[in-house]
């Protein structure tokens, strides 16, 4: 059984489109048993169920690895492309440009974003596309059994392949170095909040970078490594227990006056952050980076919204396109007509 | 010895008669010294009086300092090869002085700026010193742009000598700075006070003159990626995402400024276009093939390096059967090569590109027009094949100003291909599956986001896929896929360019080319007619080869293959095709970087001609 099979009693609940969750669903997970990549791909299918986002509106991307593979577990109605390794952002800006109506679901491990990818996933944050990017990271490479990603821990041991001497890549640090205008990083193991989140970045009018670990339950469990399941649950320090709220329904805030943060979406939606231990303001990116500093220096894995900025265009709106989808344009559209050629050939050097 | 002592050689005399509009014009500069705007001059003023002209700009890989040659052929015959001979130089550059002084022909003239002290080596040259530096301070141009206008005295004493009118370099003027009346003014200007010191002080003593023709009326002067970049743009054109590379980039450039003026929603005053500069070829292609899969006609422009980067994303273009276009505007490799040098280098590597069983449909442009043309044809091919298509020019065609018809627009509708949008899904009553071969010609039916009919999805995929795009390592239909894939490919041939052909029954020698070699090939045919040996020609202008290629070649006792290339690659593909006829074949490939002219192709074919008759 993987994760996306759905109980008789959520399948007959619609959602306001009059669709049920099976209509979100994809086809069954070829991933290893308990791995955290089902798990997003099932917080997919109910975030956009919830957001009652029709699938067709949606595309799907990715690149190679084993989080690459999971795009094609979560809705089957929608388009999806499975592209180069580390190179499905540019794939992504290119066919988002072809309907600006739809929106792009991104699913990258770390091997895919932080090693050949790196090139392309800093370009696709400073270019601010409306893409939901989702980095699955586990901190190997799974689909070739276990070798170091970038973001493997220094330190680490790995059976066959010693001890990693480098840095890690974070990816967060990087996301937000590069201008994204959100900033996620969530435990596959807590998947009320990766929903909650989810929401939040399918809302979001630019990219969200969401930074989801996911332990790699054949490779890389090892309780003392920060992408395995023990680790994370012992570590996790949540900024905030999140709300989303969607722009139809009524806000209803259950805690105290003065403990929470509203942060309003384009579309009219918001996020409610109750506050937990401590005072953070996403939308100041200075303290952002300084959060991030701090959890490394504490060995903790910080998660929630770390960083958002709602007041930037996105991409395909700086290229002021027609109403009208470009796919959509016929030769009538396309075609300039015969007069302007003769303009253009008189406009030549001629005796 | 005086210029003018050694003028009096009686190697100079040559009949004056002969070399009216019949020559060529080097001349020598610094890269990044202003002299593309006096060449162009030139250039366009000899066109302006009714004679042919070429010219070709052979810069180096530079912006500023490294030594530059500009050639202009005049031909009242109309042959806009690059010529071998270099009968008028004009020197400006001290460090290439003497080689430029070498370059000259016998009987020729040579121009050169008289501050430059070095002792003239020939007597059999006719020497015209320049006073660059006093014409310039006797101006009263503003000294900040005295090294700009220096290039503009060689212009006045060359219209001078040869004859140019000064409203004809007027006009040049008026064209290049668009009308801006301050540039104009100035350049004009040091043209007049040149052309003045010319006429009071030159003793024209060389053969070399020109005199109107009407040959060059209706015809254009323009170069190869304006004409490409307009071609996509009739083509309907709606993605670029390129980056820059040398000689490719003013083809992106062309389509930047004529994109906004062509492609803009009369009412909304919005643009059906969009235009990206990737971070590099990989994201190029990438940005390209994600827009031509999402139903755009998209295209990039490269050249041989950034062609090696797009290769994996173009494997995987063809085999998820993504349409999109690629123009190769071809320099000199391998490896970073030659940036500023032409070749024919990318033919095998544009075709199989990609690893594993890859074939690609090449569009072969052989002129100015067929770069318009194949610019709207090749998103036809690309969308009804649903492939990659690779379009090769080169850097000839890319950044020469060559003599053209004007533009024609397309003469058919745009060709989109078999695509399925919400209603048509339905009428194939549960029967589509994305690489389904309904109709059995090997196409299947495409859908492209943004369909909101619930059953138009797939999930296009690199890896194995069933004819509804799963995944599946199932070995027949791996089998089945490849074999569907090549038979698709075929199909390009019913809507490829035929080739074009010179053929007369009594001819037993054929020639074969593609591409830019059809100026010189032109030329050598004339000049081996005149040897009497008659030939017939074919320009392939598309791979894959249609039929009447290989009717040409079995109907001659041999043909020629010429090409700019090392290893005969075009040669290479015809042997593959056409096993049978490969005793007919023989390769004639060479490659300098420099245009094909056509005494090298004279002087490969007769020695052979000569031992066949023996």
């Amino acid at each position: 059984m993987n994760d996306m099979q759905l109980s008789p009693t959520s399948r007959s609940k619609i959602n306001r489109i009059g669709l049920t969750k099976a209509d979100y669903r994809g086809n069954p997970s070829t991933l290893c048993q308990g791995c955290g990549h089902n798990s997003i791909s099932s917080q997919i299918i109910a975030a956009c169920y919830e957001l009652d986002l029709s699938p067709e509106s949606i595309v799907k991307f990715s690149g190679i690895g084993c989080s690459s593979k999971s795009p094609f577990y979560f809705l089957n109605r929608a388009f999806g492309f499975n592209g180069l390794h580390g190179r499905m952002p540019s794939l992504a800006t290119g066919a988002l440009f072809a309907d600006h109506n739809l929106k792009g679901i991104a699913v990258s491990g770390d091997g895919d974003t932080a090693s050949i990818g790196i090139g392309q996933f800093k370009h696709l944050i400073r270019r601010n596309l409306s893409l939901v990017y989702i980095v699955e990271n586990n901190g190997v490479y799974g689909l070739t059994k276990g070798q170091f990603s970038a973001t493997a821990d220094v330190g680490l041991t790995l059976k066959s392949h010693g001890t990693n001497p480098y840095m890690p890549v974070d990816i967060a640090w990087e996301a937000l170095l590069g201008h994204a205008t959100f900033v996620a990083r969530s435990f596959a193991g807590d998947p009320k909040q990766v929903k909650e989140l989810l929401k939040a970045a399918l809302s979001h009018n630019g990219i969200a970078v969401l930074d989801i670990i996911s332990p790699c339950v054949t490779f890389n469990n090892q309780d003392t490594a920060t992408h395995s399941y023990a680790w994370g649950r012992n570590h996790e320090v949540a900024l905030h227990e999140l709300a989303f709220v969607p722009p139809a329904e009524e806000i209803v805030v259950d805690y105290q006056e003065g403990e929470d943060k509203e942060v309003v979406l384009h579309d009219g939606s918001s996020l409610v952050l109750k506050k937990l231990d401590r005072d953070y303001n996403p939308t100041d990116r200075i303290a952002a980076m300084r959060l991030l500093e701090e959890a490394n220096a504490c060995n903790c894995l910080i998660t929630g919204l770390i960083y958002i900025s709602t007041d930037q265009p996105s991409m395909i709106e700086l290229y002021n396109l027609v109403e009208k989808p470009l796919n959509r344009l016929g030769e009538a559209e396309l075609r300039p007509v015969k007069a302007t050629l003769s303009e253009i050939n008189g406009q030549m050097f001629q005796r | 010895m005086s210029p003018i002592e050694k003028s009096k050689n009686p190697e100079l005399s040559i009949n004056a008669q002969d070399r009216v509009n019949l020559f060529s014009i080097t001349v020598a500069t610094i890269n990044g010294s202003g002299s593309q705007t006096s060449n162009l001059t030139l250039l366009r003023s000899i066109f302006g009086m009714g004679i042919p002209v070429c010219g070709k700009n052979l810069f180096p890989s530079n912006i500023q300092g490294l030594p530059t040659w500009f050639t202009i052929r005049v031909n009242k015959h109309g042959y806009t090869a690059r010529s071998e001979s270099h009968e008028i130089v004009v020197a400006m550059n001290p460090e290439t002085f003497l080689r430029d002084c070498d370059d000259v022909f016998p009987g020729g003239s040579f121009f050169y700026a008289d501050d430059i002290k070095i002792v003239i080596p020939r007597t059999d040259i006719h020497l015209y010193p320049m006073p660059v530096k006093n014409i310039l301070k006797e101006s009263n141009t503003p000294s900040n742009l005295r090294d700009y206008l220096a290039n503009m005295i060689y212009v006045g004493i060359l219209a001078q000598s040869l004859g140019i009118s000064l409203p004809g370099i007027q006009q040049a003027l008026e064209y290049h700075f668009k009308g801006k009346k301050t540039p104009v003014e100035l350049n004009y200007q040091m043209v007049v006070s040149a052309f003045e010191w010319a006429q009071q002080n030159l003793q024209k003593e060389d053969p070399y003159s020109l005199s109107p023709m009407e040959v060059t009326d209706n015809l254009i002067l323009t170069d190869g990626n304006t004409a490409a970049a307009l071609g996509s743009i009739y083509g309907g054109v709606q993605f670029i995402s390129w980056y820059p590379i040398t000689p490719a980039t003013s083809l992106a450039e062309a389509l930047t400024d004529y994109l906004p003026k062509l492609r803009k929603d009369a009412a909304s005053g919005k643009n059906t276009f969009a235009i990206i500069q990737a971070e590099d070829e990989l994201a190029g292609i990438g940005m390209a093939i994600g827009a031509g899969w999402a139903g755009l006609r998209a295209m990039t422009s490269t050249s041989g390096p950034g062609l090696s980067l797009m290769t994996e994303y173009i494997g995987l273009a063809y085999f998820a059967e993504v349409p999109v276009v690629i123009w190769d505007v071809q320099r000199v490799g391998p490896s970073t090569g030659l940036p500023t040098r032409t070749s024919q280098g990318d033919l095998l590597f544009s075709h199989y590109i990609g690893h594993g069983d890859t074939e690609i449909p090449l569009l072969l442009p052989g002129n100015i027009n067929e770069c318009f043309d194949f610019g709207w044809k090749a998103f036809d091919i690309a969308e009804q094949v649903q492939t990659p298509v690779i379009v090769l020019s080169d850097l000839d065609f890319g950044m020469n100003q060559w003599m053209a018809n004007s533009f024609e627009y397309p003469n058919e509708s745009m060709k989109r291909g078999k695509i399925l949008l919400e209603e048509d899904i339905e009428k194939l009553s549960g029967n589509w599956g994305r690489y389904r071969d309904i109709d059995g010609d090997a196409i299947t039916y495409r859908t492209f986001p943004g369909n909101m009919n619930p059953r138009s999805s797939y999930f296009a995929r690199g890896t194995g896929h069933d004819q509804n795009a799963s995944y599946t390592e199932d070995p027949k239909e791996w089998h089945d896929l490849l074999e569907r894939l090549k038979m698709k490919y075929k199909q390009a041939k019913r809507w490829v360019p035929e080739p074009v052909i010179d053929f007369q029954e009594n001819y037993s020698i054929g020639i074969i080319s593609f591409g830019s070699t059809e100026p010189a090939i032109r030329e050598c045919r004339d000049m081996l007619l005149a040897k009497g040996i008659g030939t017939n020609f074919l320009r392939v202008r598309a791979i894959p080869f249609v039929e009447s290629i290989g009717d040409f070649i079995g109907k001659h006792r041999v043909n020629y293959v010429i090409e700019m290339n090392r290893d005969g690659q075009l040669y290479k593909l015809l042997i593959v095709e056409y096993p049978h006829l490969a005793q007919l074949l023989v390769s004639l490939a060479y490659t300098d970087g420099l245009p094909m002219t056509a005494n090298r192709i004279k002087n490969m074919i007769v020695p052979r001609e000569e031992k066949n008759n023996e």
